[in-house]
């Protein structure tokens, strides 16, 4: 491993590398929404069993409270982002397209929104469960967008030996440049964050990968890494899907996780620069997880920016503080265009998986109609996890989804690489959305789906 | 704020630029100095050949095959490149007939555009081959002047051809095979041979191929494949095979540069839909079609075996694509290797 470090491969294979449009909001710098007038807050922001909602209706909460608890350790709590009072528990439309029982929390008008002091525990008195304990009560997720528990990636089997940190700044969807401006802007905070999470694994190594689009956020990452820890930054070639963990790990350390295992299988606990920003202001301040730094952009949104977003904000709060939509607006994704869910409504609400909304116009967007595969191979060369996404294809097509899981359509990731390259506009990666489904499906009901 | 009619679809929610019937016309375009070549050479014959196939194929999509698909362009193609394998002087109708067989019996059948087994051009041409065999032997001599139309192009449907005494020449390979006579290395490349009217000028098929490629849109494992097997193969028998002998080999240049080699390894042979979706299995098809090329032209009875070599290749395309899939990330040998202890299951 060591000397596959030292090789230094600065990408992975295969990828795409869509048109960045990280120009609209790349150099603005991250700003404050106000509070909304009413937030909502779904029990379920996170990979993982949904959070128990431990208020009701007519409760009054301050900034900072728990909203919801972890329901066992593979969950995380969920807090109020403003003070205000319960107005109601309720099914709410989820962005994911699901919909969630969640809290319409009523905001205190006129607020200051400080909340109380809270006592603090100096992280460096504190055990590693201590630590991680810490860091579920905060409701700290994966900020890059899976919001998968960040607590859980601290606490490592007892089987294995974790090696190092990898700490993901790549951000390689297009538009998105929430973690890029939280470097440039925040590096001592994301390096405090590290070191917390370096104490709580025992590690002594960590390498922080960001592709070499946002110089700036290298150079002041660069700056701030403290003279005592074994910290690499390590520019990265741009390439989507880079911040997918596996890519990542091939990426810095030119090692491939082999086909159905974790990053700890070769020795890396991967985390994202945000979550460790977060990891830092918990310590600091005792705040919850109850904002997010959220990329609003697009040529459909007329004032885009980096904005701190309360979680549980809605849809329309947001694009009416940025100004509003254009008339050739089309389309509103939540997350990057590559990965990202496009939203049907205007009242679902912000969470703290939402990296970005991007708003496509007409322009953005193509419709051109599905064509005959023509076997070009395309699909193949941009597959990062080397799979054969036309013969997957074609077997979606027809319903052998059981040929399909033979085809290790488990491995794939959803990254949308072939249906970006697919000269003939086939839906490849809607398709084993499909295929997964239907995989769970018997998984569930055994037999035929 | 009003409530915009919004478009939801599933990610991404991008796409790149190049759609696959933008392929077909820069394919078609590319074949640009190719069809000045041909006019140069063989005059208004070889472009009236070229209307012809084009029409038949054309005809044949708009009759088979569905709605709208004439304007993605494969069509077109698959009649110039037709056109472009078949002799200069040879009967227009019949170059329409075998257009319209190459995508009516080519393409149509197995349900259009991606379907097909074998290349459709190909398959018109071997069509054309079973049934006049005459004519797509008879090879109107080159450079005679742009307005002579050469022997048959206007023969009427059905009638027999006319001799064409004094007016014919021997292509390359069946001057070589037939009165072991060799052609110079010059007039090969820049075609001035007897020969199919798109075959000749190797020059014009290269800058075509090698415009394609800085386009990122030629499938180049195949050619090179191709011409690497071909070169080994005939540098081998030309050694071994003496040269008064009953089966010989020209040498490893003339072989490269006569017949339809290049047109065939750069344009047929690298059509996507019928040749290997897996590099491996690129490299695995080029070899084999040249090495067929080689043993039918050496030992086969007729002079040239480019058409007969690709559609054979193009039937086991399956089975190269099967033997040749890609190692899944985090599979295989070298995963266990390099991800040391950990990585143990």
């Amino acid at each position: 491993m060591l000397r596959a470090a030292l090789a230094r491969v600065s990408t992975f294979r295969h990828g795409v590398h869509p048109p960045e449009h990280k120009e609209l909001t790349a150099g603005a710098p991250i700003r404050r929404m106000p509070f909304p007038e009413e937030l909502l807050l779904p029990a379920r922001q996170h990979a993982g069993k949904p959070a128990r909602i431990v208020v009701k209706k007519g409760d009054r909460v301050e900034r900072g409270d728990v909203l919801a608890t972890a329901d066992g350790f593979v969950s995380s709590p969920v807090h109020a982002s403003a003070t205000g009072t319960v107005a109601d528990v309720l099914w709410w439309p989820h962005p994911d397209g699901t919909s969630c029982m969640a809290v319409r929390l009523a905001v205190e008008p006129h607020s200051s929104q400080i909340a109380r002091e809270r006592r603090v525990p100096d992280w460096r008195g504190l055990e590693p469960e201590q630590i991680v304990r810490a860091v579920q009560d905060a409701g700290v997720v994966g900020l890059g967008g899976a919001a998968f528990p960040t607590h859980v990636k601290l606490v490592p089997p007892k089987d294995r030996r974790i090696d190092q940190v990898l700490l993901n700044g790549c951000e390689c969807e297009p538009y998105l440049t929430t973690d890029h401006r939280l470097m440039a802007e925040q590096a001592e905070r994301v390096h405090h964050g590290l070191r917390i999470m370096m104490r709580c694994l025992g590690v002594a190594r960590a390498v922080i990968g960001i592709e070499r689009n946002k110089p700036d956020a290298i150079a002041a990452m660069s700056a701030a890494v403290p003279k005592d820890l074994d910290v690499t930054i390590l520019p990265l070639t741009v390439k989507y899907p880079q911040g997918a963990e596996k890519m990542l790990i091939e990426a810095v350390l030119g090692v491939e996780v082999p086909s159905g295992r974790l990053p700890l299988d070769v020795g890396v606990v991967v985390q994202n620069v945000a979550s460790a920003a977060t990891i830092a202001e918990v310590f600091e301040t005792g705040m919850p997880l109850v904002e997010r730094v959220v990329t609003v952009t697009g040529r459909g949104v007329r004032h885009p920016g980096n904005y701190v977003v309360p979680v549980g904000s809605k849809l329309s709060d947001v694009l009416a503080f940025c100004g509003g939509l254009t008339d050739d607006a089309r389309e509103i994704v939540f997350g990057g265009p590559m990965m990202g869910v496009a939203q049907a409504r205007l009242d679902v609400p912000l969470v703290k998986g939402t990296t970005g909304v991007v708003v496509l116009t007409e322009a953005d967007l193509r419709a051109d109609e599905a064509m005959a595969c023509i076997r070009c191979g395309r699909c193949l060369d941009a597959c990062p996890v080397y799979l054969n996404p036309s013969r997957l294809g074609l077997l979606a097509r027809k319903g052998r989804y059981e040929e399909m899981e033979a085809a290790h359509l488990k491995d794939c990731m959803l990254c949308g690489c072939c249906s970006y390259v697919c000269p003939s506009r086939i839906p490849l990666s809607q398709l084993f959305q499909v295929g997964r489904s239907m995989a769970k499906r018997r998984a569930v009901h055994g037999g035929a789906p | 704020m009003s409530e915009p009619r919004l478009l939801v679809t599933a990610s991404p929610h991008l796409s790149a630029p190049l759609s696959t019937s933008r392929v077909m016309w820069t394919v078609s375009a590319s074949l640009l100095p190719v069809l000045c070549a041909a006019a140069w050479w063989f005059g208004i014959s070889a472009l009236l050949v070229l209307v012809a196939a084009v029409g038949g194929a054309c005809t044949a999509e708009r009759v088979f095959g569905r709605k709208g698909t004439l304007s993605d362009g494969s069509a077109v193609l698959t009649g110039l490149l037709l056109g472009l394998s078949l002799p200069p002087g040879f009967p227009m109708w019949m170059a329409f007939v075998g257009g319209a067989v190459g995508i009516g019996l080519g393409k149509a059948v197995f349900g259009g555009l991606g379907q097909n087994v074998f290349n459709p051009a190909l398959l018109g041409r071997a069509f054309l081959q079973a049934a006049f065999p005459i004519a797509i032997t008879t090879w109107a001599r080159h450079h005679q002047g742009f307005f002579v139309l050469a022997g048959d192009t206007l023969a009427f449907p059905f009638t027999t051809p006319h001799p064409l005494d004094g007016t014919t020449s021997a292509t390359p390979l069946g001057a070589f095979k037939f009165e072991g006579k060799a052609t110079g290395l010059f007039d090969l490349v820049v075609g001035g041979t007897g020969g199919s009217i798109g075959e000749t000028c190797d020059l014009a098929i290269l800058v075509g191929g090698a415009w394609l490629a800085v386009l990122g849109l030629l499938a180049w494992r195949v050619p090179v494949a191709i011409f690497a097997s071909v070169a080994g193969l005939s540098a081998l028998l030309h050694a071994a095979l003496p040269a008064d002998g009953a089966y010989r080999c020209a040498g490893p240049l003339t072989m490269l540069w006569s017949g339809g080699l290049t047109l065939g390894a750069v344009y047929m042979a690298t059509d996507p839909v019928t040749s290997p979706i897996t590099k491996k299995g690129a490299w695995v098809f080029g070899a084999g079609i040249g090495a067929l090329v080689v043993l039918i032209r050496v030992f086969g009875g007729l002079p040239e075996g480019v058409m007969y070599s690709v559609l054979i290749m193009n039937a086991l395309v399956p089975l190269v694509d099967r033997a040749t899939q890609p190692r899944v990330f985090g599979t295989g040998k070298q995963v266990a290797a390099r991800g040391g202890p950990e990585a143990k299951s």
